[in-house]
């Protein structure tokens, strides 16, 4: 059978069958499960509703509710695409090693013991979730080959639902949960998570959130922390820190970093997953980097070696654009505080939202508790609100949740406040 | 303890060039394009795109879509099937943006393990060519491929195509095994089928129920011609496999750091495509989930729009014409100074590699005596010469040739 025009061989292309004769290859690919998360967002785009809220992105929106890029960043992306110097090259499997080296000191501090012993490894990802993926897959070989690790790893009850999926991808098969948000104390329950942590066997993986954490905004306070790294070391139990929205907690690189910064002054091993995604407005550059501290020096190379071979088969090397970047802003003093001053803004709001929204409970005489809203930090925050609450407010009221409750924060603003203060109290009152 | 992985060939080559003091060295090992002065080259139309993306208001600041930018994977897929493709006015194309020309032959080989040949079949037979990239190997097996194996391909005495060799492994192998084609300019031979080889390869792939999965880097670098380099995957897809396609645009657009690839899918039809992209949607979220979106940005809106369009034609002609003097000047000069052998390969071959052919003695008297760093295999960059240093190459290996045997 011949297709005119389209043939590149003017007799005619002889075929065994008409096209595709043989069985369809992928006969028993079905549809993929469609995850909560993403049901919530065709629902949410198929709405025609004109007050539908969303309240369950990613991004940081501005006041005008869209993400937006920083200003410094706008004006150095400028600058960066008239500098002679950048040629089209490939960069190393690892990365820039100007951005690298800053990632590593903004999340462990310049003078970390760690770096100066030179004990530290950095590698340039594209974006966070590739960051914890190569990190899954450098624990399969972390451990002693021999004994073959694969797992468990333990993952924050709730937590961002790619995780347990990145983790088998690469091979660890045992996810298990550990307590973390207690709906009733609307915060972190120590004492169970603890009681998790304390059972896991030797060797398990434990990944932590260093700040703000996703979805709840719950963090540990410097007293847990120290509690739980006690536990961590004398179980000899591996920390996985995750830090995807540095700055964006408490206004300040350093502090949200501190959990890393104190496993590390500990002399513990960890890993770190770290996305500057958020903190710069770069959501489509994908920057971000997997930092790794090690107990000892002469175990650097091997390790260097190992990502070196795990990157060239997921995606070979990063790509720049974006690290250059944060490589020049980090780099910069100047841009430094014009950069912190933004970022300030963007915290503040958050934390003013926070407030405001807590207060309109209040005023409304919403039940139920909510001072966690303004003693938490970051974009994202824990309602409470159950299953039949969260559907509630998609189906009644077109105000979308995750499916945990949880809502991101900054796309609150003055247009959508009061609506959404009104649904989550009708949620709680009305009888369902 | 962790083991210490393999150190990468090319990469020590290099080091060893830049550690090298001697004046006149040449690297001919370099894995991107280089102008006559031996400097990287950005494309005149992608620096112009750059500026248009940079003082653009409107853009969306948002994460991209897992699969990415939609405008990007769909003239992306354009580029390589043609406009007037049947299979994509059928509604059968597809495409999943990735991490480079890596990143999309990741995502198929991750997706292939899964869902190709029963479910879950890591034991089906994954063919390379012998030679190869030596990345290939290292994407199927990590995407858990338990039996990644050659295909004659090379024929070191004729120095050409071993066709009889590889129409034998494809009569031979086990039904349904997947080969890595390449689509144009052979890495590391330089040395592809001939269309009517190319029939007669599709014909036995298609009798013996094998999957075709193209590996697309260097479209328009090769010939000069997008439609001829394309030519190859055109023909399959209109034989009526279904089968994949990993794109490439690092080396046609020179945006080596901007990570730009596209894993283009044809499938049997419409829902078969919905299936397997809502799969490979999966398998990219949790690898990195969200791609980058300059190097997207730059491709579409160059390939989206006329002027920049031919603009980007012409600049890719540049690449493949410097290349192809490269190769016949240096032909030239060695059968000028009566360099034992025949040196027709290095103008039958085509794209940035040629197998030169040199034995290992006599390219490490190259890289040691005359500081000229080359492959072991023989391979080199056609892009490392240029106008200044073609007469020390070719005396270079003229030397080499009658000196070491």
């Amino acid at each position: 059978m011949s297709r005119p025009g389209s043939s590149p061989d003017e007799k005619g292309v002889s075929q065994n069958g008409d096209p595709g004769g043989q069985c369809p290859l992928f006969t028993n690919t079905l549809n993929a499960p469609v995850s909560p998360e993403t049901r919530l967002l065709s629902a949410f785009a198929r709405d025609t509703q004109a007050r539908k809220v969303d309240l369950a992105g990613r991004e940081y929106y501005s006041e005008e509710g869209k993400p937006f890029e920083l200003r410094l960043v706008g004006k150095i992306k400028q600058q960066l695409s008239t500098d002679p110097t950048l040629h089209p090259e490939y960069p190393s499997s690892l990365g820039l090693r100007e951005f690298t080296r800053k990632a590593t000191e903004v999340a462990l501090g310049k003078h970390s013991r760690a770096i100066v012993e030179n004990q530290v490894l950095g590698v340039q990802t594209p974006g966070f979730t590739a960051a914890v993926r190569l990190g899954a897959e450098l624990l399969r070989c972390w451990y002693d080959l021999s004994a073959d690790w694969c797992g468990p790893v333990y993952l924050s009850s709730p937590c961002d639902d790619s995780l347990a999926g990145i983790f088998q991808a690469a091979g660890i098969q045992e996810i298990r949960e550990y307590y973390y948000w207690d709906d009733k104390q609307r915060g972190i329950c120590l004492e169970r998570l603890l009681e998790d942590l304390e059972s896991a066997p030797e060797h398990s993986v434990v990944v932590l959130s260093a700040s703000a954490h996703y979805p709840t905004g719950a963090d540990l306070s410097q007293s847990q922390w120290a509690v739980i790294t006690r536990l961590i070391t004398s179980r000899r139990l591996f920390p996985f820190l995750l830090l995807p929205t540095q700055a964006l907690c408490c206004g300040d690189m350093e502090r949200d970093a501190w959990p890393v910064q104190h496993c590390a002054s500990l002399g513990m091993e960890l890993l770190c997953a770290q996305s500057f995604s958020h903190c710069f407005g770069l959501y489509g550059e994908a920057v971000g980097h997997l930092l790794c501290v090690l107990k000892q020096n002469s175990v650097l190379l091997p390790v260097q070696s190992q990502a070196d071979k795990i990157v060239r088969s997921l995606w070979a090397r990063p790509s720049v654009g974006g690290a250059h970047v944060v490589t020049t802003v980090l780099s910069n003093s100047a841009h430094l505080v014009e950069w912190q001053g933004e970022v300030k803004h963007i915290v503040e709001r958050c934390m003013l939202i926070r407030a405001i929204l807590r207060e309109k409970l209040r005023l409304l005489g919403t039940p139920g508790r909510w001072d966690h809203l303004t003693q938490q930090g970051g974009l994202f925050c824990c309602t409470g609100l159950n299953g039949e609450q969260v559907e509630f407010l998609s189906n009644r009221r077109r105000v979308y949740l995750l499916p945990g409750g949880c809502l991101n924060v900054s796309a609150i603003n003055c247009r959508n406040l009061d609506y959404i203060a009104e649904s989550i109290h009708l949620a709680l009152t009305s009888s369902l | 303890m962790v083991p210490q992985a393999a150190p990468v060939a090319v990469f020590k080559l290099t080091q060893d060039f830049n550690n090298d003091q001697f004046p006149n060295k040449v690297n001919l090992g370099v894995g991107a394009y280089r102008t006559d002065e031996g400097q990287p080259w950005v494309l005149p139309v992608v620096k112009k795109v750059e500026k248009i993306i940079v003082h653009d208001d409107r853009l969306n600041h948002e994460y991209l879509p897992i699969l990415g930018l939609p405008e990007f994977r769909s003239s992306a897929s354009k580029i390589v099937l043609g406009d007037n493709s049947p299979a994509i006015q059928e509604n059968r194309v597809g495409a999943v943006q990735c991490l480079g020309g890596t990143g999309a032959l990741k995502i198929g080989a991750e997706f292939l393990r899964r869902f190709y040949n029963g479910s879950n079949n890591t034991k089906t037979p994954i063919y390379v060519s012998a030679p190869t990239w030596e990345n290939h190997n290292a994407v199927f097996s990590s995407a858990g491929f338990e039996d990644v194996r050659p295909y004659r391909y090379w024929d070191a005495e004729k120095r050409g195509l071993d066709l009889a060799g590889f129409l034998g492994d494809l009569e031979s192998c086990p039904e349904h095994s997947v080969f890595v084609l390449h689509a144009c300019a052979h890495n590391p031979t330089g040395t592809d089928p001939t269309q009517e080889q190319w029939k007669q390869i599709a014909e036995v792939m298609m009798r013996r129920k094998l999957f075709a999965f193209f590996d697309s880097a260097y479209q328009g670098f090769a010939s000069g011609s997008l439609e001829k380099d394309a030519w190859a995957v055109r023909y399959f897809v209109s034989s009526g496999f279904e089968m994949f396609c990993a794109q490439s645009f690092s080396k046609n657009f020179g945006l080596y750091n901007e990570r730009v690839g596209n894993l283009t899918v044809v499938a049997r039809d419409a829902d078969n495509l919905k299936r397997v992209l809502s799969q490979m949607e999966k398998i990219v979220r949790i690898t990195w989930s969200n791609p980058p979106s300059q190097g997207a940005r730059i491709v579409t809106i160059t390939l989206t729009s006329p002027e920049l369009f031919s603009e980007w034609q012409e600049n890719v002609k540049t690449m493949a014409n410097r290349v192809l003097l490269m190769r016949s000047q240096l032909k030239a000069k060695l059968q000028a100074l009566g360099t034992p052998g025949t040196w027709d390969h290095i103008t039958n071959q085509i794209g940035m590699f040629s197998f030169t052919g040199l034995n290992p003695k006599q390219v490490e008297y190259l890289v040691k005596e005359k500081h000229i760093y080359l492959m072991a295999s023989s391979r080199i960059n056609m892009c490392g010469l240029t106008t200044k240093n073609i007469d020390y190459v070719a005396e270079s290996i003229h030397e080499a040739v009658t000196k070491v045997q």
